[in-house]
């Protein structure tokens, strides 16, 4: 089972503006995106489609496209724009205002 | 006093049987007191389009034909989720399985058919079902989400889109077949192997010659045995071996039956005031399994019940189209050679493409294509109207040259009757088209198809709409635009000027001022406009990495694994043994899992993990190849005069100076070059994007090749004489097409779209090359090498690193 956890995994100015960095817990890789708002969020890097690095897409307002056959996710929900079907997991993330650390729960 | 309405009452409420009544509605609205029963609890939906909802290309409620809201305005009354359960034709009245009672004056049954279940042990359990409904549809959906692997017994033309369906919603799929080919109902082998192979390109697997014989899993299914004693795993079966007319209802109410209900021309069985259409009814011994037929006979119904005059039904040939997205397959007719005819066959194995055209008494009985149907509606036509081809079969079976197609098609649809199916899967007629464009004001194909849903389904009848189109609205005909992608609406020229008039210096600019719909646009636009402005602004403009495709982010090519390729530079394709030790010292050190020489003479080093690349760069220390972007590639070279016995000149060199002279440049579409020593052409110049050929005493230049997808020679641009007139003309070449291409398009389609003549007229003077050999050296002027830059700058090389290292939780 998994416990649930909340850690500290980098800056945000570790991200570029519209980029990705991932990390790995256990045998899952996540992916982290800085929106160009400012916003980072947090899925699980397999596209629901054949499991493509979300982390290398092109990052679209709140949306990221799968670099291998261009699905479309969003990030708030994880879940893929019609006309295809699926859904990734999201990850808690919180940033400290002063710090810039992000915290993501787990 | 106005006559008592009489009872009409239709058993299906499926797509024959309220086609029927929408079309009765036309010709005598008032006719009818209207009663309808359907067991689905559904109102009538486009069945075919199941396919579809299930490869995502349409949702659910997009499928509906008509809504309740239909039926209420109609003033019929819909028992849906009914079963009518027996006819009492003597009293004429009818009960369903919910106890209504309904009476009429007439009854049409249109009930449709049943999925054939092979009749094998295990066949009831969990897991084991059709494709026929919706609800086979919502469990194939349901299924994927939990389990992986699905066997589709019956490669026919339902077994593959299911097939496809499956395959798009993620499963394993195998499809097996009681034959040795697939399709074998509506292909014949040579289309058949085709179709296989590309089906299998696309992951579907097959087991052919297989005959299943029983069903193994306890409450669920978890595989299928084979009459060979071998066995295949499955967590889902869909069978689509066949269907078989749904007669229970008939047979059990004492109308004749055969294998289908038994009907006339007028649709009429054998008892008084019972009509029967659709997949449930015999006509001349045929059952039919299609919409368009159905339609057909719909259309000889309505009219009998409206009392209209009307030529009875005289049965109809069929065609059939595969709706899997990337394959194009069409049949009709007779595609065997029955005896007294004759075939005439076109095969190209590398485009893809097969066509056969079956021949009897002058006349086409049937034809099969593969890969290129665009003249199928056209074929389809002259095989129902029994047109004499005598003549004209090259002409038939190369394909209809545009202006004759249109001329003899307009003809054609001019003499067209009103009432002929144009959309066979929507059954819309050539009437409701026509009338759709002059009373309903349609002047495009998308309008006709939203106000009419001709060509929504499948769009094999697009040629024809488009032809009605012509006739009908004349020069009224508006051509929707499209833009470069669903976040604006102009095309690759508007923007650039629009970017150059208003001097847009960056993505987001162009994006707010020429309104894009999307903020942020998509993965489409951002990288093209990236492209314009560089090319517009080389020296202004900071190159936006975060709208480029992975390729070009990370400097290398992404495999299917997420691993990626590492190819180092080497000039004109000369190498050393210096630097071959290098590359396999940094292969070993990084246990490369394969290294392997590229279709363009250089070394690729598979496998590599996304953190091993700067370090490799670095160890290399060789500048990056450029195999994965939009950019030049290599020039390819053969030895030429150094070695060669027949060398004119010295194509290793100039190879080298062209590779040099050009590296790193951004283009719409990658670029590839080659220089022959010899007009035995060993680099093969003359398919790509620029080659030169070596002549006595001169170079010919050659433009607009390939050598990929879509095989293309290139076009002869010019002969020189010197060095630096290749490298001029390459340069002004090149420029050109850096200014006037669209993002992603390649030279080949480029050179075909504006024409060879047009580009030797560009560049004729030498002044106009000169001034672009002068912007294009801008350019290259501003490249730096992008291995060096990452490995030395930490803020890009943190991309290729985890942003933490976490232990475990
Ligand atoms: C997935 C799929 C894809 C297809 N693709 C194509 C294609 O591309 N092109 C093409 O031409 N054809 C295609 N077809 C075939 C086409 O859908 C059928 O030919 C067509 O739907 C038949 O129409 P119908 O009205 O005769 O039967 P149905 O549409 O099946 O309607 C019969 C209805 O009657 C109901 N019913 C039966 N008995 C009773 C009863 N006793 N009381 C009340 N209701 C009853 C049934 O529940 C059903 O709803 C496809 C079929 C499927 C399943
Ligand atoms: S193209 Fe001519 S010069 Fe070059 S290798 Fe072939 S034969 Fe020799
Ligand atoms: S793996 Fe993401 S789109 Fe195919």
């Amino acid at each position: 089972m998994m416990t649930i956890t909340k850690m500290l995994v980098g800056k945000v100015t570790d991200i570029d503006t519209r980029g990705s960095r991932t990390f790995r817990v256990n045998d899952m890789e996540i992916a982290l995106f800085r929106l160009s708002d400012g916003e980072v969020l947090a899925v699980e890097n397999k596209c629901p489609h054949k499991g493509g690095a979300l982390s290398e897409g092109m990052v679209c307002g709140t949306k990221v496209h799968c670099p291998l056959h261009d699905w479309k996710i969003d990030l708030h929900s994880g879940v893929a724009m019609e006309p295809d079907k699926g859904c990734v997991v999201t990850f808690d993330v919180e940033i400290d205002p002063n710090s810039g650390s992000i915290y993501v729960t787990i | 006093m106005i006559a008592a309405r009489k009872k009409l009452v239709l058993v299906g409420n499926g797509m024959a049987g309220v086609r029927t009544i929408e079309h009765l509605l036309k010709l005598n609205p008032e006719g009818y007191e209207i009663t309808i029963f359907g067991s689905e609890p559904y109102p009538n939906y486009n069945r075919i389009m199941l396919s579809s909802v299930l490869a995502g290309g349409a949702n659910m409620s997009e499928i509906i034909i008509n809504d309740l809201e239909w039926y209420h305005s109609q003033g019929i009354k819909l028992y849906m989720g009914h079963t009518v359960t027996s006819i009492d034709s003597e009293s004429r009245k009818v009960y369903s399985d919910k106890g209504i009672t309904a009476e009429y004056d007439e009854l049409i049954l249109a009930t449709g058919s049943n999925p054939f279940m092979l009749p094998i042990p295990g066949a009831d359990k969990e897991g084991v079902i059709a494709f026929r409904d919706i609800k086979d549809c919502q469990i194939m959906q349901e299924t994927a989400g939990s389990y992986k692997k699905a066997i589709v017994i019956g490669a026919g033309l339902l077994g593959l889109e299911a097939a496809r369906g499956l395959l798009h919603l993620g499963m394993e799929v195998t499809v097996v077949h009681i034959h040795d080919y697939i399709m074998e109902r509506q292909l014949d082998e040579a289309a058949s192997v085709m179709l296989r192979r590309e089906l299998e390109a696309q992951g579907m697997r097959f087991l052919l010659h297989k005959q299943s014989e029983g069903i193994l899993g306890k409450k669920r299914v978890r595989g299928l045995l084979f009459t060979d004693g071998s066995t295949a795993d499955a967590d889902l079966i869909v069978m689509a071996v066949g269907i078989k007319p749904n007669v229970e209802l008939a047979k059990k109410s004492g109308v004749q039956i055969n294998r289908g209900i038994i009907v006339n021309d007028y649709m009429e069985t054998n008892i008084p005031g019972i009509f029967a259409l659709g997949e449930c009814a015999e006509h001349r011994g045929i059952a039919y399994g299609l919409v368009a037929p159905l339609y057909e006979q719909g259309a000889v119904l309505a009219k009998r019940l409206a009392g209209v005059k009307v030529e009875g039904y005289m049965g109809s040939v069929t065609s059939t189209k595969l709706k899997v997205s990337g394959v194009d397959v069409f049949s009709a007719g007779q595609f065997t050679e029955p005896d007294g005819s004759r075939a005439l066959r076109y095969q190209d194995e590398i485009e893809g493409v097969y066509k056969k055209l079956v021949i009897q008494d002058d006349m086409l009985i049937g034809a099969v294509l593969f890969g290129d149907t665009s003249d199928g509606a056209h074929l389809f036509s002259i095989i129902k109207n029994k047109e004499n081809i005598s003549g004209r079969e090259k002409e038939l079976l190369l394909g209809i040259s545009a202006d004759v197609f249109s001329s003899t098609q307009g003809n054609r649809l001019e003499v067209m009757p009103e009432d002929e199916i144009i959309c066979g899967c929507n059954g819309v007629s050539k009437g409701t088209i026509a009338e759709a464009i002059e009373s309903g004001g349609c002047t495009s194909v998308g309008q006709i198809k939203a106000c009419t849903k001709a060509s929504a389904s499948c769009g094999g009848c697009k040629p024809l709409v488009e032809g009605l189109l012509q006739l009908y609205a004349g020069d009224a005909v508006t051509v929707v635009k499209e833009g470069i992608c669903g976040c604006t609406t102009l095309n690759r020229d508007e923007i650039v000027s629009e970017i150059k008039r208003m001097k847009l210096m960056t993505v987001k600019e162009v994006m707010n001022v020429l309104e894009w719909s999307q903020e942020e646009g998509c993965a489409k636009c951002r990288p093209s406009l990236n492209y314009y402005l560089g090319m517009l602004w080389p020296e202004e403009y900071i190159d936006e990495k975060e709208s480029r495709y992975t390729n070009e982010r990370y400097h290398a090519n992404i495999q299917k694994d997420g691993t990626y390729s590492v190819v180092p530079r080497i000039y004109g394709g000369v190498t050393s043994p210096a630097e071959l030790k290098k590359i396999a010292e940094v292969a070993e050190k990084f246990a490369v899992p394969m290294v392997k020489f590229t279709g363009g003479q250089r070394l690729d080093l598979l496998g590599v993990k996304k953190e091993d690349l700067p370090k490799m760069w670095e160890e290399l220390d060789m500048p990056s190849g450029h195999a994965y972007g939009k950019t030049l590639r290599t020039v390819k070279t053969c030895v030429g005069s150094t070695f060669c016995r027949f060398g004119t000149q010295d194509a290793i060199s100039m190879g080298i100076t062209l590779e040099k002279q050009f590296e790193r440049l951004n283009t719409p579409g990658k670029v590839k070059l080659a220089v022959s020593g010899c007009p035995r052409n060993c680099a093969e110049a003359t398919i790509k994007d620029f080659g030169v050929v070596a002549i006595d005493g001169g170079w010919e230049l050659h433009i607009g090749g390939n050598g990929g997808v879509h095989v293309r020679a290139t076009d002869l641009l010019c002969v020189v004489k010197t060095e630096e007139e290749v490298v001029e003309w390459a340069s002004a070449f090149l420029q050109y097409y850096r200014e006037q291409a669209g993002w992603n398009e390649r030279t080949a389609h480029w050179v075909e779209r504006v024409g060879v003549d047009n580009i030797k007229k560009a560049l004729e003077s030498q002044e106009e090359r000169l001034a672009l050999k002068e912007r294009i050296e801008t350019v290259l002027g501003l490249t730096t090498d992008p291995w060096k830059q990452i490995v030395n700058e930490p803020e890009l090389r943190k991309n290729f690193e985890a942003i933490a290292q976490i232990e475990s939780v």
